[in-house]
Order: structure tokens, then C-alpha cells, then sequence
């Protein structure tokens, strides 16, 4: 062992959503995997302090996150949630406001491009978001957290509106990116393809609690 | 010019009760079913503007600081009332206090600026004066206060996700809620803007005709209806500007997160 996990959970009871007696996450990827309403996006909701135990504690590398200021670990542990949001104005609009909500120095034009490139959105950086289509949008927000340099990354199903070819391009891109940084990844998945990649780190819940949770 | 008002009979006020009649006739012809409403807010309307004439020569022959403040605490009382039936949108018990805070702060402000330091009424509290002044302010600022309740609130609900998505990318809730927060603050000032825009060509504003029917020259007038409206201006600013720049913080946990929704909907069921 040695490292301190990314998270540990002990006794979590929320609502009676979730009862997650234990829980470690260490693995630079890990999956979320499970029924639709089984309380996966509630337990990522958790990790991002969204949500609030009723009983239990998190740890964020070792520290509750009682001790941490919400505003101060969402800025290093970003969520992207289920349903991509666009907010008005163009694409560079749309990527850089991550960086200034996070209180940041926006990113270069360059920069902009290329995390365009990494998540295969081909679009100018000048074009107004209203016309693209729910993939793109899906892969518009996923580089807008790529861009904010996080050191811990919650993606709540970040392929769920593309194609199997799509997916496997964002998954290995995004693999490529966490693990070429030393980043952490925690992402809530439907996708069998996406699972069985990360075998060995994948959570199963099962109504509100863990199943076949594999840690090596 | 007349120094006094000619007195209206009331045989001859009562002819003009044949607009409603027209009204009703209108309503029965279409058939929109609004008898029972025209009917309870005429008849409304006339008994309470009656029960206010007898109070007000009650208080002008009996002027004292307390009524005078009596008076004041009543109007706000049902202005804050008003307000709030307004708002469409369910609010959470800590945004209603704060919505009559805020509106009592907002008038005690522009009121006192107004009253004591522009017009210098001498007492402070001459009824003449101060009620009605009072009155306009009140009742005007109150629409404000109920648009922009009401734009908060809704636009909270409404744009939830994206407030929430701001959040997750480390906003304040300050930053996340900014958007809205302007949104509501515009659309609370805005019929004040408007209807100053227009002051004087398209309406001559109430109290201004009030006062020139009484016997008031014009000039003098018009130097009131100016003073009033940027009074009014003055305490719909302060009172939205109290009530929306602490208001969305009712709208987020001491985490920095969104509220239950499941909270909204207990204080809507309660409405």
C-alpha cells in the first residue's frame, strides 16, 4: 500500500440512497458501474461535496472532507455531470469559463485547440455552441474540465451520447491524459466496453450499495 | 386658478360606476367568466378607499407621531403581504423574512432621505405629508420587490442545472448564482425605468394630478411627482438590491451546494 487512497469511505448512510460501510479508491481510472437509479451519480455527488452524508466520512487524499472548503476541493477535484451544460456565447466562451469560475488564468488560444483536439471536436473556437449537436456538447464540456488541470477528475457517464467509435476515442484520450499526469479519474459508466477495460478497479452498486468492488 | 377642489357628490360619482356595467355587459356577451371578480374588486375597491378617507381625516385632526407610524406599519405590513402573494414560485420561509426585511429597509431609507432631508416636513410626522408620500413609495416598490421575488425564484428552478454545473466546476455560489441574480434585479427595476421614460407625455402620473386638481400650480407639481419618483426609484433599489444580493444565498447549503429541491416543494405545498 503505501499510498494514501484518492478516497475512503467509511459508513456513509445518505437518504436511503446509499449505505457504503467501506469504500477505497485508488486506482488512477475507476469505474462506476451499475443499474440505472442504483445511486452511482449520488455516490459521485458525494466525492464532489454536492451531496453531504447524513452519517459517515469521506476522505479526500487522507483529508475528511469536513476539513476541506467545498468551493477549494471542487476546484481540484471537478465534476462533470450527466447532462452537458452550455452556457451562451462561443465554444472559447464555453472553455474558458471552468477556468474563471475556478479563478484561474484563462488558457491560451493554442491551448484551447488542442484540448479541442483531444476530446475530437472539430469546430471553430469562434463558432456559437447553439447548433452543436448533443455529442459535441458532451465532448465541448468534457474539454472545458480537461482545460481546468484538476488533479482528480468525476465524470458521470462522459460518453453517454456517442458512438461506440466516439467512445473509444475519448476513452483512451482520457486515459492518456490522466495517466500522463499523474491525475486521477472516477467516472460512472453504462458502457460494457468501458468496464471491462478497467476490470480490475470497477465499483458495482447495487441499490445503494457496493457489490463486486475489485481493489487490488 | 382654483385654490380649492371643487367637492364631488357622491350621486354624481356613482355615474361612474356605469364603466363596470359596461364591463359586465362585455364579460356576459363574451362569455368570460369574471362577474364575481369585477364585482368583489369594484366593491373592494370602493370600501376600502372609504374606510381610508375616514381614517385620514382621523389622523390629519389628530396628528401624532405614533398614528402617523401606525398608519406606516400597516401599509408596509400589507405591501409585504402583497408582495409576497404575488411571487408564483414557492419560497423558502428564510427568503420570505428577507423579503420583508428588506422592503421595510428599503423604505425606511429613501423614505427618510425623502421626508426629512428633501421636502423637510416640519413635524416629521405631519400626516398630510408623510402617508401619502409613504403610500406612493410603498406601494410602488412593492411590484418591484414581487418581479424580481418572483424572477429569483423562478429562474433558481429553472436554471438549476446550469447553477449546479457552475458549481461543480468550482464557482461560488456568488459566481454561479451572479447571472440570476442580475436577472432578478432587472426585471424589478425595469417598470420604474419605464414608466419614467414615458412620465409626462404619455401619463401624468397620479399624485402630480391629484395635486393640480387640488389647486396646485404645476410647477410645484411637477417638482413633487419628480422628487416622488426618484424616491420611489431610490427605495425599489434598496429593497432589491437587499433582498436578491442576500436572497440566492438562501438557495444554497452551508456546503456551498444547491438546496433540496424536496425543501422547495415542502414550502410550495405550504403556500
Amino acid at each position: 500500500m503505501g499510498q494514501v487512497p484518492v478516497f475512503t469511505i467509511d459508513h456513509l448512510i445518505y437518504k436511503r440512497i446509499l449505505d457504503i460501510p467501506h469504500l477505497t479508491i485508488t486506482h488512477p481510472v475507476t469505474c462506476i458501474v451499475g443499474a440505472s437509479g442504483s445511486g452511482k451519480t449520488t455516490l459521485l455527488r458525494h466525492l464532489n461535496r454536492l451531496y453531504v452524508p447524513d452519517s459517515g466520512t469521506i476522505d479526500y487524499q487522507g483529508v475528511s472532507l469536513d476539513d476541506i472548503d467545498p468551493i477549494v476541493l471542487r476546484r481540484q477535484v471537478v465534476m462533470l455531470g450527466q447532462t452537458p451544460v452550455i452556457y451562451s456565447g462561443t465554444i472559447e466562451e464555453n472553455l474558458q469559463i471552468g477556468l474563471r469560475f475556478a479563478q484561474k488564468p484563462p488558457a491560451t488560444r493554442d491551448t484551447l485547440a488542442y484540448m479541442l483536439e483531444q476530446v475530437g471536436l472539430a469546430q471553430p473556437l469562434q463558432a456559437y455552441c447553439d447548433t452543436l449537436s448533443g455529442g459535441e456538447r458532451q465532448r465541448l464540456c468534457l474539454a472545458r474540465v480537461l482545460l481546468m488541470d484538476a488533479q482528480t477528475y468525476l465524470l458521470d457517464e462522459p460518453s453517454a451520447a456517442l458512438d461506440p467509435q466516439t467512445e473509444q476515442f475519448i476513452i483512451q484520450s482520457l486515459e492518456h491524459f490522466v495517466q500522463s499526469r499523474g491525475k486521477h479519474l472516477i467516472m460512472v459508466t453504462h458502457s460494457q466496453q468501458i468496464a471491462a477495460r478497467y476490470a480490475d478497479a470497477c465499483i458495482r452498486i447495487e441499490k445503494g450499495r457496493i457489490g463486486g468492488a475489485a481493489h487490488a | 386658478m382654483h385654490n380649492a377642489v371643487m367637492d364631488l357628490p357622491v350621486l354624481n360619482l356613482a355615474i361612474a360606476y356605469i364603466f363596470v356595467l359596461v364591463l359586465l355587459v362585455i364579460f356576459k356577451r363574451r362569455g368570460i367568466r369574471r362577474e364575481r371578480q369585477i364585482l368583489i374588486a369594484t366593491t373592494r375597491m370602493t370600501v376600502q378607499l372609504t374606510l381610508m378617507g375616514y381614517v385620514l381625516m382621523f389622523v390629519f385632526e389628530n396628528p401624532s407621531w405614533w398614528l402617523t407610524l401606525l398608519m406606516l406599519a400597516v401599509m408596509l405590513f400589507f405591501a409585504i403581504y402583497n408582495a409576497y402573494k404575488r411571487v408564483k414560485t414557492a419560497m423558502p420561509p428564510a427568503l420570505i423574512r428577507l423579503m420583508a426585511l428588506s422592503m421595510m429597509a428599503g423604505y425606511a431609507v429613501a423614505a427618510a432621505v425623502f421626508i426629512l432631508i428633501v421636502l423637510r416636513i416640519q413635524p416629521w410626522f405631519d400626516p398630510q405629508y408623510c402617508i401619502p408620500i409613504s403610500g406612493m413609495i410603498i406601494g410602488n416598490s412593492m411590484t418591484g420587490i414581487a418581479l424580481g421575488a418572483d424572477k429569483l425564484c423562478s429562474e433558481m428552478r429553472s436554471k438549476r442545472a446550469m447553477i449546479e454545473n457552475s458549481l461543480m466546476l468550482g464557482a461560488t455560489p456568488a459566481m454561479a448564482a451572479h447571472e440570476v441574480v442580475n436577472d432578478a434585479f432587472d426585471s424589478a427595476i425595469l417598470p420604474t425605468m419605464n414608466n419614467m421614460l414615458t412620465m409626462g407625455i404619455v401619463s401624468l402620473p397620479g399624485m402630480m394630478t391629484g395635486q393640480i386638481l387640488s389647486g396646485t400650480f404645476p410647477l410645484t407639481a411637477i417638482k413633487y411627482q419628480i422628487g416622488i419618483m426618484l424616491a420611489i426609484l431610490g427605495c425599489t433599489a434598496l429593497t432589491v438590491v437587499l433582498f436578491v444580493t442576500l436572497g440566492y444565498k438562501t438557495f444554497f447549503t452551508r456546503h456551498a451546494a444547491l438546496a433540496d429541491e424536496i425543501h422547495r416543494d415542502e414550502a410550495k405545498s405550504s403556500k
